[in-house]
């Protein structure tokens, strides 16, 4: 490749050969627009791409990171994966479409922003009964009903969480707002 | 050794025996959305783990790595709290002879979620710029670990005779070792000193607000704190956690220098 001459066309070709690389856990949405990606730069020692957890503990950081040096090798493009903790990921930064694929796909994706913040001093989300301000229902992904009920706090990932229509009565995820 | 890395593996070493021991539940749950749950509380605590110890290692410098700090280190090397190596048991029955006892893992995971909370909320400020990122991410996650156990200590505490009795039995056991949250350690005050870490004992208020209002929506009694405090942060831990490392580390320790 070697019509890569300058540091901005190597950015720009690492971006164009990122764009479509997919989550390894759900592979309809690409890793830029899940917010995993978060930059290409050039560094000190070429170029670098960064790339955030979702959570502390996700496992398939290790096989993001091959995936993304196998595609950048594949383009004839050679960088460096940072891992980089702040700002903390959140599902706010996730794209309308990639949300959209999402609930194509069979998982409700987040429903609220989350970067408003909290009440000073509210350490806790409530939901039990009795709480001040109940989260608003999940829709079904497959029928698109709201009367959906919450099973599990957790699901088969650490990003999503078990529900069940009461509607259509099928079990879904749910995409944790997070 | 520095305040920093001092402090760091203190939190580390929480996080890890914490999730070791969460994940004991993992094919044993009580039912498989628990099962699941605890796994999954285990993955983020094990995470937090890791970025603690790879920050330590880091500070630490020379051949230091997350993995020498997590298998290569020995009980009295431990700075993690004694109540987060208790076994699973119930206080009603006896080490020795009761079964894995869900309302002793959920009570630990509610007061230890409760106070991590606190604590990570205000290491977002800590002048250790890696350690404010972590803090910043752990945050969220204990959030929910904190959800999660406050939902499952209302039900069972405000459930049936039995589950009440239980869990109540588990408090009682229990609240006594969080009195070793409260006597900062020369660690811990040395990391303030650098503006590194936080005082725990001025979040004191704070967490009691959140106990008192989760038990009392939970219909349980706190009981009244009499007796030894521990000092696992100190590096005296109970007998349990020897037993803990021993099935952590042995597979590193059989094979040394693996990768995987």
């Amino acid at each position: 490749m070697n019509a890569v001459v300058t540091p901005a066309d190597a950015i720009q070709a690492a971006w164009t050969a990122l764009e479509t690389l997919a989550d390894p856990e759900i592979p309809v949405v690409s890793l830029r627009e899940l917010g995993i990606l978060r930059d290409v730069r050039q560094g000190a020692n070429g170029l670098e791409v960064v790339i955030t957890p979702t959570y502390s503990g996700c496992p398939a950081m290790g096989q993001i990171e091959d995936d993304v040096n196998a595609t950048l090798q594949a383009a004839g493009l050679q960088a460096k994966v940072v891992t980089q903790l702040a700002p903390a990921w959140t599902t706010d930064w996730m794209t309308d479409i990639a949300k959209e694929k999402l609930r194509a796909y069979g998982i409700a994706p987040p429903g609220q922003q989350c970067a408003k913040g909290r009440e000073a001093g509210e350490s806790v989300l409530r939901f039990v009964r009795g709480a001040a301000e109940p989260e608003p229902a999940v829709p079904c992904p497959h029928c698109g009903s709201h009367h959906t009920v919450e099973s599990s706090h957790f699901g088969s990932t650490a990003c999503k969480a078990l529900y069940k229509c009461l509607d259509c009565q099928e079990p879904f995820d749910y995409f944790k707002p997070y | 050794m520095s305040a920093t890395a001092n402090y760091l593996l203190h939190l580390a070493d929480n996080a890890v025996v914490l999730g070791q021991r969460n994940a004991e539940w993992c094919g044993h749950g009580p039912v498989i959305e628990e099962d699941i749950a605890l796994a999954n509380v285990s993955l983020d605590l094990i995470g937090q783990a890791r970025l603690l110890y790879q920050q330590a290692a880091v500070v630490l410098g020379g051949d230091a790595t997350e993995d020498k700090l997590a298998y290569f280190r020995d009980v009295p090397d431990f700075r993690n709290y004694t109540l987060l190596e208790l076994p699973h048991r119930s206080a009603l029955v006896g080490y020795a002879k009761s079964d894995m006892d869900y309302g002793t893992t959920i009570v630990r995971n509610f007061l230890y979620s409760a106070l991590m909370v606190l604590v990570w909320e205000a290491l977002q400020q800590s002048k250790d710029e890696q350690l404010a990122a972590i803090a910043a991410k752990s945050l969220k996650e204990v959030r929910y670990h904190l959800r999660h156990s406050r939902d499952w200590l209302i039900r069972l505490g405000d459930g049936t005779d039995e589950s009440h009795a239980r869990v109540q039995a588990a408090l009682d056991h229990l609240m006594p070792y969080t009195e070793e949250f409260w006597t900062d350690s020369s660690i811990e005050s040395a990391a303030v000193a650098a503006g590194v870490g936080v005082s725990v004992a001025s979040l004191r208020t704070q967490w009691d607000a959140l106990v008192a209002d989760a038990l009392a929506e939970a219909t349980l009694v706190r009981p009244k704190f009499e007796g030894y405090i521990t000092e696992g942060k100190h590096g005296l831990h109970s007998e349990h956690l020897g037993f803990l490392l021993s099935e952590m580390q042995s597979l590193a320790r059989a094979h040394p220098n693996a990768t995987w």
